[in-house]
């Protein structure tokens, strides 16, 4: 079984109240020097079978209609292998 | 014979009851509809109403316009059915690419309450007739998600094309661009706004003005005239 994690994002010229009252929280918390944070969403999708071009093609366009608006969003597609996501938590 | 107006309850709707209502007060006969259902019961117009459809969960709306109902809504709409969505109902239209743009939350991250003053932009769209151009009412706004965004090219069209319907007046609740509170489709048959008319009716409740009546006069007098 592979992951598949889908990433959006707003897109970059529309404005992020979320992500600039978490970077105004950044010095307060003696985080200094980040100038900017923006905050999106996370997808991990559990696929059955292979990940192939096929699957691939029909997850980017599940992330197209649904899981990302393109009006407001942008979205990546990639795939995790079960050692690099184990690897990631360590 | 009046006009049958449906009203769509989705798991999540708030403000069912209270559009059936001004529906009834304005003289049309309101017609419950359900999400799961693809039968419209051959209404003459459809209010998508406000709330939480589906808890707001992926954004707001967004779940809502893969429902059922929506196929046929978003068919019909594109073949000429008056179509009005007010809040949640708003943010699925632009959801189902019904109207341009989108809808985030509100750029001071509250939630915002309270009577809005705005002004009738556009006053030819089916569900506008009933008032002036340039006429400035109050109606009650409540949202989370009330900040519209579109790109510049969007807003360029909208602005140039007459279709915003609604700006927010003396203050810009949420952070929408241009302060716009609602927008309208070319064809001037689906229109969304924020700001809540049907909780505008009658003058015991709300701002204590029914400056959100026309939104259902309107609609009744293009039905029956037609």
């Amino acid at each position: 079984m592979a992951r598949v994690v889908v990433d959006v994002m707003l897109k970059p010229e529309i404005l992020d109240p979320q992500g600039q009252a978490v970077q105004r929280a950044l010095p307060r918390l003696g985080f200094e020097g980040i100038s900017d944070v923006r905050q999106g969403k996370r997808f991990e999708l559990e696929v059955d079978g292979p990940v192939d071009d096929a699957a691939l093609a029909r997850i980017h366009d599940l992330a197209e209609s649904f899981l990302a608006n393109t009006v407001i969003e942008d979205f990546t597609v990639k795939v995790e292998s079960d050692d690099v996501v184990a690897g990631a938590v360590k | 014979m009046t006009a049958r107006i449906g009203v769509v309850t989705f798991p999540g709707s708030l403000d069912d009851r209270d559009t059936q209502r001004a529906i009834r007060v304005a003289g049309a006969e309101p017609v419950s509809l359900w999400h799961k259902d693809k039968d419209l019961k051959q209404v003459d117009a459809v209010v998508l109403c406000g709330g939480f459809s589906y808890g707001d969960y992926l954004r707001a709306g967004a779940i809502a316009r893969f429902s059922p109902v929506m196929d046929t809504v978003i068919d019909q709409a594109k073949a000429g059915l008056p179509v009005l969505g007010i809040c949640n109902g708003f943010q699925i239209l632009t959801e189902a690419h019904l109207l341009p743009g989108g809808m985030l939350g509100n750029d001071h991250l509250h939630f915002i309450c309270r009577d809005q003053k705005l002004r009738v932009e556009n006053a030819d769209t089916s569900w506008t007739s009933d008032y002036a151009a340039g006429q400035e009412i109050h109606i009650p706004l409540k949202n989370m998600d009330g900040r519209y965004v579109a790109d510049r090219r969007t807003l360029d069209e909208l602005e140039a094309e007459g279709r915003v319907a609604f700006r927010y007046l003396d203050m810009n609740p949420n952070g929408s661009l241009n302060d716009i509170a609602g927008i309208t489709n070319a064809a001037g048959n689906v229109v969304g706004l924020m700001p809540h008319p049907e909780h505008a009716v009658e003058p015991l409740i709300g701002t204590g003005r029914t400056d959100g009546l026309p939104f259902f006069t309107s609609i009744l007098k293009k039905l029956v005239n037609a």
